[in-house]
């Protein structure tokens, strides 16, 4: 038993630190949410440069190669910095559907242009509001190889290249997955405004669009699960990383901000607050650790792993970011501070991947099945 | 990262295994099994004859204090192969409660602090379950302020006379030995002035108390000193350096107690997947879903902590203050899932008898132990300021008698007041 990352994935991250230190300053996200582009390019082209988008591709795909380990490394140092960069979606969801379920053709002709960045991926499920599951959403539909229906809110579906959507045909009543090029004509986007526009979304109307097959044809239900549990632990290190990141700066505030006469991390009210946030952050990490052992290892826990590495960095995530807003004062609601784009981050990413609802019950279904 | 057990941890496993499988009390896994916190199924004498036993039998074995040099009775074990003990021994677990104040804190501070001649006297005897060990640290004067102890160690000759009072010792009643902490120089400030010894409670001079507690058991003791004499061959460090070996205790004690102490979830799962409401089967519906989870998510989350933890020492790191967390989380923890749980069982909530009650009253016994969970071993609020100040670098509180002489610290009762200057302070403020 050994219950933390190698030497090398160590060296990776200071690796990754060092790349985010020079291209994702503090400024970056914050020129998304003020400007017009929807990611941060220069950042994205560094970011491939450096090979992570090809972290979990197969070498014969022209990727690397490595497990979920090192991209769960890589999540957590891009969740620091807030990275304004569609690699979630990209590389944890829709890569990973291509891995679990594109044709060889469908692989040959995508993965090693997402490897190297040049194409960005999304993936379109959600339709409605509400607690459903993934499969109960979907009301868009295929026939004769034509896609009609919209999806939204689609992350980065305003930027990508293409699209997973999933959607019913004919002949299924469960819906299944379908590979779309966005610059086709029966294509229309817009960008959707969120709480988070560092992480841009998108509604995409698709009228009459050409949709191919994804393999196997037929009920997706079991792919789409699979590949949620995986992303949800990539995702839950990126809300590491910001509620560490969040937690830090407020803690940095603490010692520095002096009021009647003290620093105000003397206060027991500030301090017990802070210290609130790092028990919170120290589970989410166990709780992350797991996961990446079950992501990397594809043990049987992964559905447990995942929905409490997800519900738990979640968690954190909240607490550390509304705390630190409030540690700050005053100074911590101005536009200005970096506090805002944290909270907003957080919140975003509880959402992703289904809400807590959504992993609440995947997380005590686990437990239960483990139980018996 | 790997949670799988590699070749020779399986091999360690299996042999463990076969002993338990071999040696344990199995008639007792189910009364063993159906314990809850502060609720034996056992009358004391009982629970005590099974517990001295199972814990002489592991030390014949080899499997008693598996980390401690086996010159000192232990096996010399690393970390991991004390946790899959930990796993295997499962419910016979609960066999060493008694012991976990001599095995887990006084043991540990004896190993680092005492002298050679010391650890060989006692160190065996604690881990075969010959001697049970109690803490005698609180007192009616310092229990969060440890270091405001005022019980006296006065030198006379080769023996010191102690006189005082100490209160909540969880197990004096039944215990052989006590480590003691008492004042030995009352005109330094307060830390200077402590001297650790150990005694055995049966010295004349030293009289137990039992105290009933809110839950109306007798874990713990008020304990009088009244001009006991002990050896000096028992004191443990220096005169004066009792407050650092004391800060080993109570790291130590940080990480047994929280390695004990139940969470309450897999009894609330197990509940809620009975249960039956007006809509349906409890576990299907989304409210008690999300509260589930978010008591599993500290559940698993300690689980993986204590096996970072365990990385941690396994690389040569020693046990830090983060442990801190542990006792912190466990007890509010058990706090809430009792509450919730009596309230998923209606007007029937407060019944208390094993034969009344839902599921044997195990919740309500939670209910009405988990107030102490949060007091022993460290109030909730201390174990905040110490991870904020110890983990997290923050200024420590402001503490008033710091440098002061010992005798010149105000005692509770007699504090002054400043009422004139916090009012003023106020007032300046909202003028401002
Ligand atoms: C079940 C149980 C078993 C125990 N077993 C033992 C034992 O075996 N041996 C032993 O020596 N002791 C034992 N204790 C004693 C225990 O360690 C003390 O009760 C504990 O340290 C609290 O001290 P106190 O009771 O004097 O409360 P106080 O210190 O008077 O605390 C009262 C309140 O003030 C708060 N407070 C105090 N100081 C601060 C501060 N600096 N900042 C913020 N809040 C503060 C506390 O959090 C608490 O809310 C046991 C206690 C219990 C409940």
């Amino acid at each position: 038993m050994d219950f933390d990352f190698s030497d090398e994935q160590h060296e990776l991250r200071h690796q990754v630190r060092k790349l985010l230190a020079r291209w994702c300053p503090a400024s970056a996200p914050r020129e998304i949410l003020e400007g017009t582009e929807s990611y941060d390019r220069n950042l994205w082209r560094a970011v491939a440069e450096m090979g992570l988008t090809a972290i979990a591709i197969p070498e014969n795909y022209g990727g690397l190669g490595l497990a979920g380990l090192e991209l769960c490394v890589v999540a957590e140092e891009l969740g620091r910095a807030l990275a304004p960069i569609p690699f979630s979606s990209s590389v944890y969801l829709a890569t990973e559907f291509l891995l679990a379920a594109g044709s060889p053709e469908q692989k040959k002709g995508l993965l090693p242009r997402l490897a190297s960045g040049e194409a960005i991926g999304c993936l379109a499920l959600s339709e409605r509001s509400g607690v459903r599951r993934p499969a109960e959403q979907v009301t868009a539909k295929v026939s004769k190889g034509r896609l009609s229906g919209v999806k939204t809110p689609v992350a980065d579906g305003d930027v990508a290249t293409f699209a997973v959507v999933a959607a019913r045909t004919d002949s299924d009543d469960a819906p299944g997955l379908f590979l779309v090029d966005l610059s086709d004509p029966g294509v229309q986007r817009e960008t959707v405004r969120t709480i988070d526009p560092t992480r841009s979304h998108a509604r995409i109307t698709f009228r009459d669009a050409r949709a191919e097959p994804m393999a196997p044809p037929g009920p997706a239900s079991g792919i789409i699960d699979a590949v949620r549990d995986r992303a949800s632990i990539l995702i839950a290190f990126e809300q590491l990383g910001g509620a560490e990141r969040a937690l830090e700066m407020a803690r940095d505030y603490a010692l520095e901000r002096i009021a009647f006469g003290r620093q105000i991390g003397s206060f027991q009210s500030i301090k017990h607050m802070l210290a609130n946030m790092y028990v919170a952050t120290t589970l989410a990490r166990s709780n992350c650790y797991f996961g990446a052992w079950a992501l990397s290892s594809a043990a049987a826990e992964l559905p447990q792993a995942a929905a409490a590495a997800h519900l738990s960095a979640t968690e954190a995530f909240q607490l550390c970011s509304k705390n630190s807003i409030q540690i700050h004062g005053g100074a911590g609601f101005t536009w200005k501070s970096d506090c805002g784009l944290f909270y907003r981050r957080a919140n975003l990413l509880a959402l992703s991947l289904g809400g807590p609802r959504h992993w609440q019950r995947r997380l005590v279904d686990s437990l239960r099945s483990a139980a018996a | 990262m790997d949670f799988n057990d590699t070749d020779q941890e399986a091999e360690f496993r299996r042999e463990v295994r076969d002993w338990i499988a071999r040696n344990a009390p199995t008639e007792l896994w189910e009364t063993l099994n159906s314990f809850s916190f502060g609720q034996a199924k056992m009358d004391s004498d009982a629970l005590m004859r099974h517990s001295k036993a199972w814990q002489r039998k592991k030390h014949v074995g080899g499997w008693a204090c598996l980390n401690w040099p086996k010159a000192y009775g232990g096996r010399g074990a690393t970390p991991i192969e004390r946790v899959i003990w930990q796993q295997e021994e499962g419910v016979y677990a609960m066999l060493s409660a008694v012991f976990t104040l001599g095995i887990g804190m006084c043991g540990p501070t004896l190993l680092e602090n005492a002298s050679e001649a010391q650890c060989r006297r006692h160190l065996p005897k604690i881990a075969s379950g010959e001697e049970v060990w109690c803490q005698l640290f609180s007192e009616p004067s310092g229990g969060s302020d440890l270091a405001g102890l005022r019980t006296s160690a006065k030198r006379e000759g080769d023996e010191w006379v102690v006189d005082g009072q100490k209160i909540w010792t969880t197990g004096a009643h039944y215990s052989d030995y006590g480590l003691l902490l008492a004042r030995t120089d009352f005109t330094v400030p307060k830390h200077r002035g402590l001297t650790m010894f150990y005694v055995d409670m049966k010295t004349p001079g030293i009289e137990v108390r039992p105290i009933k507690q809110l839950n109306g058991q007798s874990e713990f003791n008020e304990v009088y000193f009244t001009g006991a004499r002990i050896p000096d061959a028992q004191r443990i460090g220096d005169v004066g350096a009792g407050w650092h070996i004391s800060l080993t205790t109570l790291m130590n004690e940080r990480l047994a107690v929280g390695g004990v102490m139940p969470t309450g979830f897999p009894e609330m799962l197990a509940f809620c997947e009975a249960l039956q409401t007006d809509a349906g089967p409890a576990i299907e519906d989304p409210d008690i879903c999300a509260h589930l989870a978010g008591w599993a998510i500290r559940h698993l989350g300690l689980k993986h902590t204590s096996n970072r933890t365990l990385s941690a020492l396994s690389n040569g790191k020693l046990p830090g203050p983060e442990n801190s967390i542990a006792k912190l989380v466990i007890s509010q923890t058990l706090q809430e899932i009792a509450h919730y749980a009596m309230s998923l069982q209606g007007d029937w909530g407060i019944l208390v008898d094993e034969a009344d009650a839902v599921d044997e009253g195990r919740f309500q016994a939670y209910l009405l132990r988990s107030p102490g969970m949060r007091i022993e071993g460290g109030t909730d609020e201390i174990l905040r300021n110490i991870i904020g100040e110890r983990v997290l670098g923050l200024p420590a509180d402001i503490r008033v008698d710091k440098t002061m002489p010992f005798n010149q610290i105000p005692v509770s009762g007699t504090a002054p007041s400043h009422p004139a200057a916090a009012r003023s302070d106020v007032v300046d403020n909202r003028a401002v």
